[in-house]
């Protein structure tokens, strides 16, 4: 099954709908509760990111009896040091969004703990690819 | 211990989600950075938070909390409670700060 969710940069009015798509499909198809929260967590922060950080993503899942594989894509200014990036409390978020509570340095550590794998790519002024894999 | 029962207590404002005040607590959770509370919020707990923009409706639900509380008198934004009667996911108010809220309710649930 594959769906696809469109994210609007600086929208944080929209960030996580796709989350809450998805984790109504996941709860339809009797996945696993637990399984469901640790998805939802790392697509929420990377809905996040894409809302804080970049001018327009899509998210795109793919959903089979044993794997959700999930690809967050955006156009924006990518990310100039990926090691740094995934660097707990390490954040190059906007004031504004710091306050909102978001930009902490947390949203890829949290990703990259409730995935089974990951793989991010970015291309500096262009975008971001960040994908993931969640095992049932 | 049912939200009901912290709303009763210590005497909560209830903004929103009235629907949801029979669920049971298991816990709480007091933070504002939204990352810090999907990442490490349990389910069936309290959210303390001094954010009250929409977004926090969004983790709440994601997470499946007990309810929000608002403390120092803080106001949720308009477009919070429409999101929290429908997930009846209950928003709450309180005079009090975050550290004395959750002293107290640290010690009725460990009574």
């Amino acid at each position: 099954m594959l769906f696809k969710y469109e994210v609007e940069g600086g929208n944080f009015s929209k960030a996580g709908f796709a989350s809450s798509e998805i984790k109504k499909i996941l709860k339809q198809i009797n996945i696993d509760a637990k399984i469901i929260k640790r998805i939802v967590v790392a697509l929420y922060e990377g809905e996040v990111n894409v809302v804080a950080h970049a001018t327009r993503g899509t998210v795109l899942a793919d959903i089979d009896d044993k794997q959700i594989y999930i690809r967050i894509e955006d156009e924006g200014p990518g990310i100039n040091d990926i090691n740094l990036a995934m660097k707990e409390g390490y954040s190059t978020a906007s004031e504004k969004v710091r306050e909102m509570g978001f930009g902490a340095g947390m949203g890829l550590p949290n990703i990259k703990r409730n995935t089974d794998w990951l793989n991010l790519t970015s291309n500096v002024g262009e975008g971001t690819v960040l994908e993931m894999k969640t095992f049932f | 211990m049912k939200v009901c029962d912290i709303v009763k207590q210590l005497e909560l404002k209830v903004f929103s989600g009235a629907l949801g005040v029979d669920k049971e607590i298991t816990g709480g959770y007091s933070s504002d950075l939204l990352s810090d509370v999907m990442g490490n919020a349990e389910e069936g707990q309290v959210w303390i938070t001094l954010q009250t923009h929409k977004n926090i409706m969004a983790v709440a639900s994601l997470k499946e909390v007990a309810a929000i509380i608002l403390v120092k008198n803080l106001q949720p934004e308009d477009d919070v409670k429409s999101i929290s009667n429908d997930e009846k996911i209950p928003v709450l108010g309180t005079t009090l700060d975050a550290f004395t809220l959750a002293g107290k309710i640290y010690a009725m649930l460990n009574e």
